[in-house]
């Protein structure tokens, strides 16, 4: 049942699963439906929809550790491209919709305000694993850096934890319960390669 | 570029209902029949238009109430309209203590029935970079103030928020420290734009707008305009006021309206009246200056923001 096929094929669904929030909102927005304050209420929801999956991701990857579990693998690279969709659309949300393109302002909103410095940086070091995320691109770098690489989906996630944390004016549960998540999936991973550091190399 | 708060007409058409029933006879069965006559509020906003800045237009009921920070019923800015309906808003009396001549228990009705209920409408401005505009019905602050007789040692004015967790299922967390407090400084408090509102769009004072009755302070970040008031104290003072407390670095005592102090997590010269997409300038003193300057002279505004 927990096979890597049955998983690959489940692939599809999962796909449109997570797609479909999005044009929810989009549909929402567009006739109207998303509040008194739809600009707002598109950039929370789809801003915490990336951090939801940036955390998914990652616990994708401590999961699949557990022997029944370990072809969810297979639903990794997905589920962060998806995760980069998000913050794509969050961060368009909020260039576009919410300050219009004034880039004057938006570059000293980004320098000013350290939820907006939180997030961007978080933005910018998924750059680089969202435009890595096929076979051909670990041919081409080497399983190594490649690996190396996706190591900044850590700091990209801690980063996207604080920017939520900054945000929230008071009763900060959420983002510390996302924060806590993210440390403990961190911890994991060092202790795993604590303890078997041949396998490290 | 003002809202024409000093052209003050007395509150005729939209009668606040409590000041209606009151004025009436048997409160039972007119209650009835006021609440189907003020069922048609939205239809004849127009009432309110004449007070309107050319640059403003009214936002609508729905938008006024279903769109609140009042954390006393949660923090997501839709609670207040899905939480606040097991609040009991009569009876009601509001305590009057510190520096007066006779500290006292005063019942709203017969607060209400010492002043005059009037028409406001107001450009809120909230700390978070969105605005509205409102109609309220309220009466001058400064009228309950005469009323009481502070003495002249009294500098500071200081409200209280109600404290009811079993209705108000907020302050079953502890997200601030309950009560939520505020303060003005005495010639804040007496300034004529300031209110005690008791209704808007000629409805009695909705539960998540801060029924039954509220500050506004209309030049000043939402957050000033304290709710759901049981409590004004006198003070020789500077009050301590709930968001000063819990975030000195952002949040000041005076909070005044100024696009020139950015907050540390929102600029404050851009704003988004809700129900436009583009933003606009945020005006000093949200566009009020000209009626409040004078009380700010001599302060630095960056300093004492």
């Amino acid at each position: 049942m927990f096979s890597a096929r049955n998983f690959n094929r489940s692939k599809p669904f999962l796909f449109i699963l997570i797609l479909f929030p999005s044009l929810l909102w989009a549909y929402q927005f567009v006739t109207g439906n998303l509040g008194v304050n739809p600009i707002e209420n598109l950039m929370d929801e789809l801003g915490l929809m990336a951090l939801r999956l940036i955390i998914i991701t990652l616990m994708i990857t401590s999961l699949s550790n557990i022997k029944i579990l370990k072809s969810i693998v297979v639903f990794r690279r997905m589920v962060g491209l998806f995760a980069f969709y998000y913050v794509f659309l969050h961060f368009s949300t909020y260039i576009v919709l919410d300050h219009f393109l004034d880039i004057q302002f938006i570059i000293q909103d980004i320098m000013k305000r350290p939820f907006i410095t939180f997030g961007f940086i978080s933005f910018i070091f998924l750059i680089p694993l969202a435009s890595t995320s096929t076979n051909n691109m670990i041919k081409k770098l080497g399983f190594k850096l490649w690996k190396r690489i996706h190591y900044l989906i850590y700091p990209a996630a801690i980063l996207a934890s604080m920017h939520f944390y900054v945000l929230v004016r008071a009763d900060k549960t959420e983002p510390i319960i996302y924060m806590g998540i993210i440390i403990l999936l961190l911890l994991h991973r060092i202790f795993k390669r604590l303890t078997r550091p041949q396998l490290a190399q | 570029m003002k809202i024409l708060s000093s052209e003050i007409t007395p509150y005729k058409t939209y009668l606040n209902r409590r000041k209606f029933i009151k004025g009436s006879l048997a409160s039972a069965l007119l209650a009835t029949v006021s609440s189907s006559a003020l069922a048609n509020h939205n239809n004849d906003s127009s009432i309110y238009n004449k007070y309107l800045n050319e640059n403003d237009k009214l936002n609508s009921y729905e938008e006024i109430t279903t769109y609140n920070n009042f954390y006393e019923f949660g923090t997501h800015k839709k609670h207040p309209h899905l939480n606040s309906g097991d609040f009991k808003p009569t009876p009601w009396s509001i305590k009057i203590d510190g520096l007066v001549k006779k500290p006292q228990i005063l019942d709203l009705e017969k607060i209400l029935s010492n002043v005059t209920i009037e028409d406001r409408v107001y450009r809120l401005r909230c700390v978070e970079a969105w605005s509205m505009v409102i109609p309220w019905q309220g009466f001058q602050l400064s009228e309950l103030i005469k009323m009481v007789e502070p003495l002249s040692s009294a500098k500071y004015v200081q409200f209280v928020t109600v404290f009811r967790p079993e209705e108000m299922p907020g302050q079953q967390k502890r997200t601030i420290i309950w009560p939520y407090r505020e303060g003005l400084r005495m010639d804040e408090a007496m300034n004529p734009l300031t209110i005690l509102a008791t209704g808007l769009y000629g409805h009695e004072m909705p539960n998540q707008n801060g029924a039954p009755i509220r500050l506004v302070v209309p030049w000043k970040y939402g957050f000033k305009s304290i709710k759901s008031i049981v409590e004004i104290r006198f003070l020789d003072t500077q009050p301590e006021t709930s968001w000063e407390t819990l975030a000195p670095w952002e949040y000041g005592f005076y909070a005044n309206v100024n696009p020139q102090v950015d907050h540390p997590r929102w600029s404050q010269s851009t704003e988004r009246r809700i129900g436009e997409f583009k933003r606009r300038q945020t005006l000093m003193f949200n566009g009020y200056h000209e009626e409040v300057a004078d009380l700010y002279k001599d302060l630095d505004l960056t300093k004492f923001y």
